[in-house]
């Protein structure tokens, strides 16, 4: 069983005295993250969707990338991934980010062009 | 683990004395079908992106579906999923609080933290089956058209979603529901909606300031309206009065989004609800003093991760259900 705990998140910019602290810091920023997505999502800003990066809202993309930053705290200091043997931390995220980029490229490149097909073909199925 | 294991027997199921990776057998394992699970519900996320792609200009927008906030009146997009999910990330803290206290050997204190993790859990679930009715009882009803496509109304002065119930007109005689005490059939029929496509069609025209919203969404991200005329035209098409939610038709819009819904949290309200049956017997176990006359909490640790989990893929659920 890891006892060590490494206190410090930010890479280094936030270090806490014990445990307990870093607990409560992590949790002050998961939920500061939460809000700013509900505010974000609740005003919805012109100028972030209007503008389209990569085929999707600029929008959008925050709140894939928030997700990912919760993600990371939620696994790296709540399931202690941060004090884990890194081969065995990179066996577990690496494998899964791998399958999910891949299973992810498929079916939306495969779903966009089924949009086409209906979009463009000759049978009406919006009636 | 502990050197003090003797048994052959025991020591094969605790994976041996030797920790691969720093990891004892028990953590490792959990981590294994975690990393599985995640996997399970990628596969149903990465579904649900492909049906919305595939109905990239006509999929609902959530903020429109979930609206509502217990013992209140009024739309308030958001605001009751982002306090669900700040009540599970609050029960992730108290459950990696037991952990840290199981690690100093705290008794008292991992009781009455995986005492708050088990009460976070289950008002969680509580709310999810708070959202899960009123999803299913549905808000203002819709027609449905010959090709499965939803229309809705709106009030043209306010830009308001109007309510069947705002404008349809009872038409005496219509028919009523088919109860088994009247029929030679000893059945009851299934749900009868609450006004027929001919009084809802008769309210409408009787009511000018009625217009019908159709599943497309226009270039800024909003569902179309059409005019007087136009909305006249496509009720010729209604088949049928759609309320609430099935998995066969749901006021909502693209009839896909109800069963994504219901698989997605569904699956996901099962984890919680297992999650916190775990929880509560590692509580009763910590209250009898099992691990500390073991000697260690790990236990708790194990069941800490496969809670946070459970946090973890409701982050991801939050997001591509209700956010994106």
């Amino acid at each position: 069983m890891a006892h060590e705990h490494k206190l410090e998140i930010f890479r280094g910019l936030l270090k806490f005295k014990n445990n307990t602290q870093k607990i409560w810091g992590v949790l002050i920023f998961l939920s500061l993250v939460t809000a700013v997505e509900v505010v974000l999502g609740i005003i919805k800003p012109e100028s972030l969707t209007g503008t389209s990066v990569l085929g999707m809202k600029l929008l959008n993309w925050i709140f894939i990338i928030l997700t990912l930053v919760k993600a990371y705290y939620i696994a790296w200091d709540f399931m202690h991934l941060r004090d884990e043997k890194s081969a065995f931390r990179r066996a577990l995220v690496w494998t899964p980010i791998f399958l999910v980029i891949y299973l992810v490229f498929i079916l939306l490149t495969e779903a966009d062009y089924i949009y086409e097909v209906y979009k463009d073909g000759f049978v009406t199925w919006n009636f | 683990m502990n050197s003090t294991i003797t048994s052959t027997e025991e020591n094969v199921w605790g994976g041996g004395d030797n920790q691969p990776l720093g990891a004892s057998y028990g953590k490792m394992m959990m981590w294994f079908f975690l990393v599985s699970d995640a996997l399970t519900f990628s596969g149903f996320l990465a579904a649900y992106g492909f049906s919305r792609f595939k109905f990239i200009e006509t999929w609902p927008i959530a903020d429109e579906v979930f609206t509502h906030v217990p013992f209140t009146h009024g739309s308030y997009p958001m605001i009751y999923v982002a306090l669900m999910t700040f009540i599970l990330i609050m029960s992730s803290v108290t459950m990696v609080l037991a952990v840290d206290a199981g690690h100093k050997m705290q008794k008292n204190k991992v009781i009455w933290y995986m005492f708050l993790t088990v009460i976070g859990g289950a008002i969680f679930v509580g709310s999810q089956a708070w959202e899960w009715n009123t999803f299913i009882k549905g808000d203002k009803g819709a027609l449905e058209t010959k090709g499965g496509r939803i229309l809705q109304f709106v009030k043209a002065d306010s830009g308001e979603r109007a309510a069947l119930k705002d404008f349809a007109i009872t038409i005496p005689g219509e028919r009523v529901e088919h109860e088994n005490k009247n029929g030679v059939w000893f059945y009851d029929e299934g749900y009868v909606p609450s006004y027929s496509v001919k009084e809802v069609v008769k309210g409408f025209k009787a009511n000018s300031n009625i217009l019908v919203r159709t599943e497309t969404i226009n270039e800024e991200g909003h569902k179309t309206l059409l005019s007087r005329g136009e909305s006249l035209k496509k009720l010729e098409n209604a088949t049928q009065v759609v309320e609430g939610a099935n998995l066969i038709h749901n006021e909502y819009g693209s009839r896909l989004f109800g069963d994504f819904f219901f698989f997605i949290t569904g699956f996901h309200g099962f984890h919680v609800l297992s999650g916190v049956i775990i929880n509560l017997i590692i509580f009763f176990n910590v209250v009898i003093g099992t691990y500390e006359r073991r000697g260690h909490y790990e236990m708790v640790e194990k069941v800490g991760l496969y809670w946070h989990f459970v946090d973890l893929v409701w982050v991801f659920v939050f997001t591509f259900f209700y956010l994106v």
